[in-house]
């Protein structure tokens, strides 16, 4: 099993516990983690990862007019739909052979990044970071919470915070000091996004062929004024959170084991380079690679591949135990690539959806959620398909983008094992450089650190995109569409990273309506179940054999280092995890279960 | 009559006629949470201004979203079950997303959270609403889904979802006798809903009449407005001025604007803190706030049919309308011919007369 966690004789005999959480709360959309805890050894044994709604996208979508796709898909996240629509306008382009005015793609950048400031900002510190405030390490574990009050935050002149205490106290809801101060930054930085795209979450000025925004003077002014309150900002959370996750290493030995799996990331690259994008899937290898986020995949710390026509070929969509009906015996839209590639029947362009409601089986099919995987012909084990993640995004991108070692803008830099960022000076602070390293896990501390990372680096790249936005601007460039005609037969494709990781959309018309439409959005190859093969998803993979570390026993066990493992990942369905935490009912015991193996 | 004498320095206003007030919130519709997180970019008044008491004479406020929960799973349904119960009482329920029809799922479903102890299958969003909805002081149906099914609700879906009140009924009432409350958008604009909510807060404390609603249950003074009417590039209309490629500055109708026949208050509002929207941003309005949206507005991007005669009827007054006041602009774009540094004044400045007359002796 190519990503199944490795699986150990436990030292004591297994005492399960069935246990669930439904739903999981400060994320967005519905998810169940339903799992079976082994108390006697302190680690989560099975896990299972459900969701309870399905919406049926890809089947309304059919006989709509193809211009109509990205304000429909747009509605698919409540949190990064813009990233729907932009990802939609992207395959638009390709089907429609239109290629947008420089000036529109500065600003889409622009927009893009305004979302990943905002979303990472509100994600991190309103919602995952009351995982690790004041009342949740004091319900939780007790014992670090005395730890944190004597001890000293090594970054405290930048940040303000004496002892990690302080900053776990800043982090509880609505009355923390660095709460608030977040909510207040996701509002000015949704502020920048509303300035380029319109309105946030689901955008009012994209468009096929550009957007509607009209590039001013002031346009450009109201955004950089706020950027660089951010970037001052930055300047404070990023020490804040090496302070803090650093302090859970050091607190908790071993705390490195929670949320870890196998290095099977993806990233899907990010921000055009419009002197290089054309949109045809002709030149998508070279337009992808010139992205400023490159896109990759990497498997155990390996780079495999920045090409976007292999990452295309590759995604197979499995099922296993979705509530779907399989479509081998429907139509394959798409026999060869524009290229003369063979496109698979499981590629997104060849699915068919067709929702079988029915009840849950844990045994059998459990989640409205399909299983998204990677065909990787290098892979040396039996399954070559991979179930990658995408660690909740920044890890990923980061991971793909320093490996990689392309993007060079002066404010950003891959190096080939790492990512610098240089933010100038601001307001109250001096310039400074961050530098992202490698880290040797892929775990639930280094998803949200790098997170945290992120956030700047999409601060620095908006600097950047700023520039040549008015550089544009000056020289009176200021068209913002490029006029299409709707094909009558066409495909086209679009990648993406949503905030939290991969997106893809793949569109086929026919008689200049929508044959078929599937978009991937990220949570779908994170949250998904066991694939025909048993391969389990990544939170349940995630979070089986992770370690528990929380003080409490099974009578009032909150589940915070699984409920850490999962958020680590960014959880954004409209889809959840379930944990039930029963009254300790003890399920079976001496059980040595073979996770995820075919039966 | 004279108004109540009020003494001077009371510790505060009058207290509410309750002491706390639960919002208790369903997202498990067919939706995609954007209310949720819409209005936590709401500064009029903000969540934490709710949440904190930094309104005046409003009771103390529980919030109940699972966004923003610090509880998971039971530790948070405990709410949705306490509220069942009446032991959290009044509250006011939120519903979130559009409704599917159950009828049509067999054995399994296609919305649900939490999970029934004794079956081990998923509780439907539906049996949640039959739940809660008799016992709420008064449901709110959040954005465009809850209110009136929205995108999910397109010809073709496979779910058959609707809006809560094609759910509940039209007419259907809550125990204090308010009607469904619908704050369509889609999303939701952030300060429309909790400017909602603090209304309905008002409501509950004693301090406010009875939510004014229109008949498609939206307050009246957020959506009496057409998009147009609020829109500042209606004056381009009057003039007749369309743009005809994506990014001009002009009126949006021929790029399919719906604007002149949707109610909706946001190129007037902004999207937030005054900034952004829709067609006053270069977005043509694609009616999202409607009962009719999306099917009555698509494709978005061909032009309205109604617009077609609107628009070619006013090119001719708009044209003339526009030469004339191109004339005058290009007048008062002149400054008076008296400001000038020449040595003498020509602003028609006389000494006065007593002035001259003792000069003269």
């Amino acid at each position: 099993m190519s990503t199944q966690t490795v699986t150990h004789t436990p030292a004591k005999p297994r005492t399960l516990v069935d246990m669930n959480w439904d739903p999981i709360t400060r994320i967005v959309g519905s998810l169940g983690i339903y799992t079976k805890i082994d108390f006697a050894n302190r680690e989560v044994a099975e896990c299972y990862s459900t969701s309870s709604i399905f919406r049926g996208y890809s089947v309304f979508m059919k006989g709509k007019d193809p211009r109509d796709a990205h304000f429909i898909t747009s509605r698919i996240c409540g949190i990064c739909g813009d990233n729907h629509a932009t990802c939609a306008t992207y395959a638009q382009n390709m089907a429609f052979n239109v290629r947008p005015p420089a000036m529109a793609e500065w600003i889409v950048n622009l927009g893009e990044a305004a979302e990943y400031m905002f979303d990472h900002n509100i994600f991190k510190d309103n919602l995952v970071g009351v995982d690790f405030c004041e009342q949740m390490v004091k319900e939780t574990n007790p014992s670090v919470w005395e730890k944190a009050k004597n001890t000293e935050a090594p970054h405290a002149a930048d940040h303000g915070y004496r002892t990690i205490a302080d900053i776990m106290t800043a982090l509880n809801p609505f009355s923390g000091e660095f709460y608030r101060e977040t909510l207040h930054v996701s509002r000015y930085t949704r502020e920048m996004f509303c300035l380029m795209e319109g309105r946030h979450v689901h955008p009012s000025t994209l468009y096929p062929g550009g957007v509607g925004t009209v590039p001013t003077i002031q346009l450009f002014t109201d955004y950089i004024t706020r950027l660089m309150r951010y970037c001052e900002f930055m300047k404070k959370v990023v020490p804040l959170h090496d302070d803090l996750f650093n302090f859970i290493y050091q607190a908790l030995p071993g705390y490195e084991k929670v949320g870890q799996r196998r290095i099977l990331l993806g990233c899907w690259g990010s921000f055009q380079d419009p002197a290089v994008c054309d949109y045809t899937y002709e030149h998508m290898n070279e337009w992808g690679n010139a992205m400023y986020v490159t896109p990759g995949v990497v498997v155990d710390g390996k780079l495999v591949t920045t090409d976007l026509v292999d990452i295309n070929l590759g995604i197979r969509i499995l099922l296993g135990s979705s509530y779907y009906e399989d479509w081998e015996e429907s139509e394959t839209f798409v026999g060869k690539d524009p290229l003369g590639n063979p496109v698979d029947k499981r590629h997104p362009w060849n699915q068919t959806t067709i929702p079988r409601p029915q009840k849950r089986d844990f045994d059998g099919k459990y989640t409205w959620v399909m299983s998204p995987r990677w065909y990787h012909d290098g892979e040396k084990s039996d399954n070559k398909y991979l179930a990658l993640d995408t660690g909740g995004g920044p890890i990923a991108r980061f991971w793909a983008t320093a490996l990689a070692g392309k993007v060079d803008i002066g404010y950003v830099k891959a190096t080939g094992n790492s990512v610098k960022i240089y933010l100038p000076k601001t307001a109250m602070k001096p310039e400074v450089e961050f530098e992202w390293k490698v880290p040797k896990w892929s775990n639930a501390i280094e998803r949200d650190r790098a997170r945290t990372y992120f956030q700047a680096y999409a601060a620095a790249c908006a600097l950047y995109f700023a520039e040549q936005a008015m550089a544009e601007l000056y020289a009176g460039r200021t068209h913002t569409w490029s006029e299409f005609k709707v094909p009558d037969e066409a495909i086209g494709c679009g990648f993406h990273e949503a905030v939290r990781g991969v997106l893809s959309h793949h569109v086929v018309i026919r008689d200049g309506k929508i044959a078929n439409y599937h978009p991937y959005p990220p949570t779908p190859w994170n949250a998904n179940p066991r694939d025909v093969f048993g391969t389990p998803g990544p939170y349940e993979d995630a979070v089986q054999n992770t370690p528990i570390f929380e003080e409490n026993g099974p009578d009032n066990f909150k589940g915070i280092d699984i409920m850490r493992a999962v958020r680590s990942f960014d959880p954004c369905l409209p889809c959840g995890v379930h944990m039930y935490l029963g009254n300790g009912k003890v399920l079976e015991t001496h059980h040595s279960p073979m996770f995820g193996m075919v039966k | 009559m004279a108004a109540e004498m009020v003494p001077y320095g009371r510790v505060t206003q009058r207290p509410p006629a309750v002491k706390d007030v639960h919002i208790v919130w369903i997202t498990a519709g067919l939706g995609c949470d954007g209310d949720s997180v819409s209005i936590t970019a709401a500064t009029q008044p903000s969540v934490e201004d709710v949440v904190m008491g930094a309104i005046p004479g409003l009771p103390k406020v529980h919030l109940h979203n699972p966004v923003l929960a610090y509880e998971v799973g039971d530790d948070f349904l405990k709410y949705y079950y306490q509220a069942e119960q009446g032991l959290i009482d009044p509250f006011v329920l939120v519903v979130e997303g559009s409704i599917p029809n159950e009828h049509l799922s067999g054995d399994g479903y296609w919305a649900a959270v939490g999970q029934d102890g004794m079956t081990g299958q998923p509780i439907k969003t539906t049996e949640w609403i039959d739940r809660l909805a008799p016992k709420a002081l008064a449901v709110v149906a959040i954005g465009t889904c809850a209110t009136y099914g929205g995108i999910h609700a397109m010809a073709g879906n496979p779910t058959g979802c609707m809006g809560l009140a094609d759910y509940l009924g039209w007419d259907w009432k809550s125990k204090a006798g308010i009607p469904i409350v619908n704050v369509p958008g889609c999303p939701v604009q952030p300060d429309n809903f909790m400017e909602t909510v603090l209304y309905l807060l008002y409501v509950a404390a004693g301090l406010a009449p009875m939510i004014p609603l229109d008949q498609e249950g939206r307050p009246t003074w957020l959506f009496a407005k057409t998009v147009h009417e609020g829109c500042d590039r209606g004056s381009y209309y009057e003039e007749g001025e369309f743009a005809h490629e994506y990014g001009s500055p002009k009126c949006l109708v021929k790029l399919g604007c719906w604007g002149p026949v949707v109610n909706c208050n946001v190129p007037k509002r902004g999207w937030m803190a005054g900034l952004g929207g829709c067609p006053n941003v270069g977005g043509i309005c694609i009616g999202c706030t409607m009962p009719g949206f999306p099917d009555k507005f698509m494709p978005f991007m061909d032009e309205p049919p109604g617009a077609k005669i609107s628009s070619s009827t006013i090119g001719v007054y708009g044209a003339a309308v526009r030469k004339l006041r191109s004339i005058t602009n290009s007048t008062v774009n002149k400054e008076p011919k008296w400001r000038h540094n020449r040595p003498e004044l020509t602003t028609g400045y006389h000494e006065p007369v007593r002035q001259l007359k003792e000069r003269a002796s």
